[in-house]
């Protein structure tokens, strides 16, 4: 993007002297998307906490184009999974990712919402909301703090960034197992279930 | 104090109302160096003994707490008569729960907390049941209707019944969970199923199913719901939150 470096052009004189900028679509829609998400916090536990102190006046969220947090699925298109999910809302927090429209992106946030923490490696606890929906970012901590989050955005932000619109994988809808609801083969949920291994490969188990 | 479920009554309580003026234990206050055992006993538990002679089995003072263990076949007049006679008024279930022991020769113990706001008094009542026998208990929602979910948690958690409970079924696991009861020491901390197996029937719970009829009407889900449910919705009544 900017400003035409070719004055004597016959584009530019057609023109007459009114600014005017070429640039690829993608960069121009992405540079639109990354700096006017909508999140919407799904926050279930302590990081819901962090959550909240990143998105008030300290931290403020609102620098960073999020202005608007989304409390309807509907008009949000970054999911923030703040907390540990229990498989009693497994399908609560899967119907409200397929409530969102695209484009949509997922952040999950602390090691609950990645992994299950480990300490909730019980028979209650979801290891890892990658197994119900997709992720785009992984934020760690427990609870990670608002700069971490941050962080976690902005990463987010740079790969909204470098979406190509070429890219046809890019907006695939979820599409579950009409028979099991699962989106992923059942082995890969019990290999990211493991009690060290988890949905970022920090697998103890090798050393 | 009428108990009629047809008529509540709302009678507010003052904490400490019922002890004579000039006696410390209708103090408010936190007591220190409690003695691990053999501390001051409940004067709860002395009536109890005449009232139910050999129906209550032992009086244990921890930390300052008397539990009284009594007959199965008699907590729930133990609770009753708590609850109504003059002299005790323990008018506040704080907690119903279970204890099981790793011991498989110890028995399961069923407990109940209780609280008595006129006289500043707690108590703890516990029920045994040996291994092998039914795991039942009567349950006192007649007397306090608090025990509602108290009781269901613990029917959830440990697979106890509680006789006479109105609608007893699960209350924090789904409905159609089938691994068992987590709080069980023979349930594995990660439950009995795979990870997938788990997650494949958590989601195939409808997330639509724990409401009203009248909210159902709009999500459809009504198909999906147990039986039983199905049964309680059709009289009206709410479910879930």
């Amino acid at each position: 993007m900017g400003l035409s470096p070719r004055p004597e052009s016959r584009l530019v004189q057609t023109h007459s002297d009114e600014p005017w900028i070429t640039t690829r679509l993608d960069a121009f829609v992405n540079w639109g998307r990354k700096n006017s998400l909508w999140p919407m916090p799904f926050g279930t536990a302590c990081c819901a906490i962090e959550f909240m102190a990143t998105a008030a006046s300290k931290y403020d969220l609102a620098r960073f184009g999020m202005e608007r947090q989304a409390f309807s699925p509907r008009q949000a298109d970054l999911l923030i999974c703040a907390g540990r999910v229990p498989f009693k809302l497994a399908p609560v927090l899967r119907r409200i990712w397929q409530q969102m429209p695209q484009p949509k992106w997922c952040i999950s946030m602390g090691a609950c919402a990645s992994s299950g923490n480990g300490i909730f490696d019980n028979y209650a606890v979801v290891q890892g909301i990658d197994n119900i929906i997709p992720v785009d970012v992984y934020v760690p901590g427990c609870p990670p703090r608002p700069e971490g989050l941050i962080y976690g955005i902005m990463m987010l932000q740079k790969k909204v960034e470098n979406e190509r619109s070429s890219d046809k994988s890019l907006r695939n809808e979820l599409e579950p197992d009409p028979k099991s609801q699962l989106y992923l083969e059942p082995h890969v949920i019990d290999e990211l279930s493991e009690p060290f291994g988890n949905s970022v490969h920090q697998t103890r188990s090798g050393l | 104090m009428s108990n009629d479920p047809g008529k509540p009554t709302f009678t507010p309580v003052i904490a400490g109302s019922a002890i004579a003026s000039g006696d410390p234990a209708g103090l408010p206050v936190t007591r220190k160096n409690v003695a691990h055992r053999g501390g001051d006993v409940n004067p709860s538990a002395g009536a109890l003994k005449e009232a139910f002679g050999a129906a209550v089995r032992r009086v244990d003072v921890v930390w300052g707490e008397t539990t009284v263990y009594v007959d199965m076949a008699r907590a729930h007049d133990v609770i009753q008569w708590l609850h109504d006679d003059a002299s005790q008024r323990y008018d506040y279930l704080s907690d119903v729960t279970a204890v099981e022991f790793r011991d498989l020769e110890q028995p399961i113990e069923v407990v109940w907390h209780l609280r008595s706001l006129p006289y500043r008094r707690f108590i703890r009542i516990k029920a045994q049941i040996e291994r092998g026998q039914k795991l039942e208990a009567p349950s006192v929602w007649d007397i306090y209707r608090g025990a509602d979910w108290l009781e269901r948690e613990c029917y959830d958690m440990f697979g106890l019944r509680f006789v006479g409970h109105p609608d007893l079924r699960r209350l924090l696991m789904w409905e159609q969970y089938k691994e068992g009861y987590p709080l069980r020491k023979d349930f594995p901390a990660r439950g009995r199923f795979s990870r997938s197996e788990q997650l494949r029937q958590a989601l195939a719970a409808n997330p639509e199913a724990r409401y009203s009829k009248e909210e159902l009407s709009i999500a459809d889900a009504f198909e999906d719901l147990p039986d039983d449910m199905k049964r309680r919705l059709g009289t009206g009544e709410r479910v879930g939150e």
